[in-house]
């Protein structure tokens, strides 16, 4: 049995807290809170202390899908990538940039956000970058 | 946050949570439903309670923090504006004003001071059913407890005068001189947990990473010499413009990241409509949302759990995510995924090992990110943006001796009101807003069977005057109809709402409170108005 508690920063609002994921065998089992944490010292709310609830829910997506005959089936990571540089290459080849919208997250990291905006400027060669959180 | 970046020259919380614990002597809430949206901060407020500080609330409906304020002036949702007004009518009438802040800080006091002299107590009353004497004990005790901190979160922001009530909020705290001081200050409280990392990482369409505008030629050179390509030097188009943009086929594809846009978008039937006229839509999500179901093309992401960097809180503080466990199954970093897209389309510069790098690159091109790295947050814990240099030590607050565009700007901003009123086929305002247990659109916290329990089915609470007048007895079933469309759920009778006015939680997909609400939108910050719309509730089949 391997047992490790790994500090990092709550998902859910931007209050920030920081907290231990509890790691049993490479699962999570629970979360411990931070003493000492500027925030959170010590403290957590109901929706910290089961953060790690739906990380290993049986509905998480395993593989890729892809839309075939109108039904999203599941394909290689090859397929998929291949698929999506090819269709957004047509797009913009056929219509321009700029009828490519990207939207970045909220609940991603920086450097995702980073990353995906890099990818819709430098890339794609758009603007059309949002977010969901001004709704 | 358009508002406060035009009044100040920068959008963020100007000041630190810690603060509300140790300084803050007058919290003025509005539009937050503090302690189930940032229950820790509320623990702050109830902190500060202890040692003497005062509390008032504003709302349209008597949450928990509004039920133990010293005030809490219940107003006619969507009136915001003319509450503001009303307290620094009050406040300047009995000279309680900052003199020496106004006239060494500011611009534009005199014409703020012409316009709200139109606004006195017993109009205001008028306008937001706030008794006028209330209103005059609200404007003194904020404007005698210095520091006074301002906090709102998205009830204030989701209008169409979302900005007006922004700045209206920056013009309260520049007249009591509570800007650039510890304990002060105006604190927009964001919802998700990266909202502001999202925006400082350049995720809108009219700046780059750390608010640098892609009008500006400079800063065009500056991204096409560090890429090697980039954007044109104009403004892209905004979520609803995207969404919308799908209808008329001026956008043809969309790239989503982590967002669920069927749900949270104010129109739901609109959206699912548009978003189904995609010619291709690509979804990377760690769960199959409502609008991945929509997607030619479905990639599985990872969660928070599985992965290294950083998310930016509220307050502007840098914090570290750290990897606990492995991916699941066949998912994949979500930064990986994205450069395999980007390298298989020809993009070069994405062959990065690990997040630590991706950061190094955004520090090198983001002056308030300059001194920020995976090796200072490791030794420090946290860094709070502006921090421009290896060795500085990061800024709790903003402001200190000057504002980010010089002198803060009074803005006279008269009372608009809300887009659609009530009349007689939709006599009922609808509000919407957050529930402790659950997290916007629930994609998450749904899952989770402990939160799930607390709060399994969706209800609309509605005053007992307003249940007796459509027939309604406890716990039944009824419609709620807007405009836009129409839902079926319980019904909760609760004298915590106004007679007039419905509320319902936003994160349940069945009945989701965004198929009813407006999408009239806020001229500058695009914000829909989820806050308000006109509904009629009669009774279900049960
Ligand atoms: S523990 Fe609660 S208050 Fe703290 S960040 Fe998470 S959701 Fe927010």
């Amino acid at each position: 049995m391997e047992y490790r508690n790994v500090l990092t920063t709550c998902p859910y609002c931007g209050t920030g807290c920081n907290f231990h994921l509890q790691v049993l065998d490479g699962k999570l089992v629970g979360v411990l809170p931070a003493k000492g944490h500027v925030i959170a010292d010590g403290g957590m709310c109901i929706k910290g202390w089961n953060a790690h609830a739906f990380v290993h829910d049986k509905e998480r997506l395993q593989k890729p899908l892809i839309r075939k005959n109108g039904e999203l089936v599941e394909a290689s990571w090859e397929e998929a990538l291949g698929l999506v540089a090819e269709r957004l290459g047509k797009v913009k080849a056929d219509n321009g940039a700029d009828s490519i919208g990207i939207l970045t997250s909220a609940k991603c990291t920086n450097e995702e956000n980073y990353i995906l905006q890099k990818f819709a400027r430098a890339v794609i060669g758009t603007n059309n970058v949002d977010h969901c959180a001004r709704l | 946050m358009a508002g406060l970046a035009a009044t100040f020259g920068s959008g963020a919380m100007t000041n630190s949570i810690p603060e509300f614990g140790t300084d803050t002597n007058c919290f003025l809430i509005i539009g937050s439903n503090t302690s189930e949206g940032h229950p820790l901060i509320a623990t702050r407020i109830i902190k500060a309670k202890e040692r003497g500080a005062k509390v008032i609330v504003m709302d349209p409906r008597c949450n928990q923090v509004a039920s133990w304020a010293d005030l809490y002036l219940p107003f006619k949702p969507g009136t915001d504006v003319a509450l503001f007004n009303g307290m620094i009518n009050v406040i300047i009438q009995e000279g309680l004003a900052d003199q020496a802040f106004i006239q060494e800080r500011t611009e534009g006091f005199e014409e703020l001071k012409k316009l709200v002299a139109e606004y006195p107590p017993e109009k205001v009353q008028e306008i937001t059913d706030v008794p006028a004497d209330l209103l005059r004990q609200a404007a003194r005790m904020y404007a005698a407890a210095k520091p006074a901190a301002i906090l709102y979160a998205m009830g204030i922001t989701q209008h169409t005068t979302g900005v007006d009530n922004v700045k209206s909020t920056a013009n309260l705290a520049m007249l009591c001189g509570n800007l650039g001081i510890p304990g002060g200050g105006v604190n927009p409280l964001r919802g998700q947990n990266n909202v502001q990392g999202a925006c400082d990482m350049g995720g809108l369409p009219n700046v780059y990473p750390g608010y640098q505008v892609v009008t500006n030629a400079d800063v065009q050179k500056k991204f096409q010499e560090a890429w090697g390509s980039t954007g044109p030097a104009t403004v892209g188009l905004t979520v609803m413009d995207m969404v919308n943009g799908l209808e008329e086929g001026k956008v043809r594809a969309l790239y989503v990241m982590g967002e669920n846009p069927m749900l949270s978008d104010p129109d739901l039937n609109h959206a699912r409509h548009c978003l189904e006229k995609a010619e291709f839509l690509v979804v990377q999500d760690i769960f199959l949302t409502e609008t991945a179901r929509l997607a030619h093309v479905v990639l599985p992401g990872v969660s928070f759990a599985e992965k290294d960097g950083t998310f930016t809180n509220t307050e502007r503080r840098v914090q570290r995510v750290r990897q606990a466990i492995e991916p699941i199954g066949e998912s994949r970093q979500d930064w990986q995924i994205v450069c395999q897209v980007a390298k298989q389309m020809g993009g070069k510069g994405f062959d990065y090992a690990s997040p630590k790098e991706i950061l190094e690159e955004v520090s090198r091109l983001t002056p308030s990110y300059g001194g920020i790295s995976f090796e200072r947050l490791e030794q420090l814990g946290s860094l709070q943006w502006p921090c421009p240099a290896p060795d500085h030590p990061g800024t709790a607050v903003l402001h200190k001796n000057k504002f980010s565009r010089g002198l803060g700007l009074f803005t006279a901003i008269p009372y608009k009101p809300p887009a659609e009123l009530p009349d007689a086929e939709y006599p009922l305002t609808l509000t919407t807003g957050r529930l402790m247990f659950h997290f916007h659109t629930g994609t998450m916290t749904r899952r989770s069977k402990k939160l799930h329990s607390e709060v399994p089915e969706a209800y609309i609470e509605i005053h007992p005057d307003d249940a007796q007048r459509i027939g309604l007895n406890g716990g039944r079933r009824v419609r709620v109809v807007s405009r836009r469309g129409e839902i079926v759920l319980g019904a909760r009778i609760t004298k915590r709402i106004k007679p007039g006015i419905v509320f319902i939680p936003f994160h349940f997909a069945e009945a989701a409170a965004n198929a009813l609400t407006n999408s009239a939108m806020d001229p500058v910050a695009k914000i829909p108005e989820y806050k308000v719309c006109s509904v009629r509730v009669e009774p279900a089949p049960q």
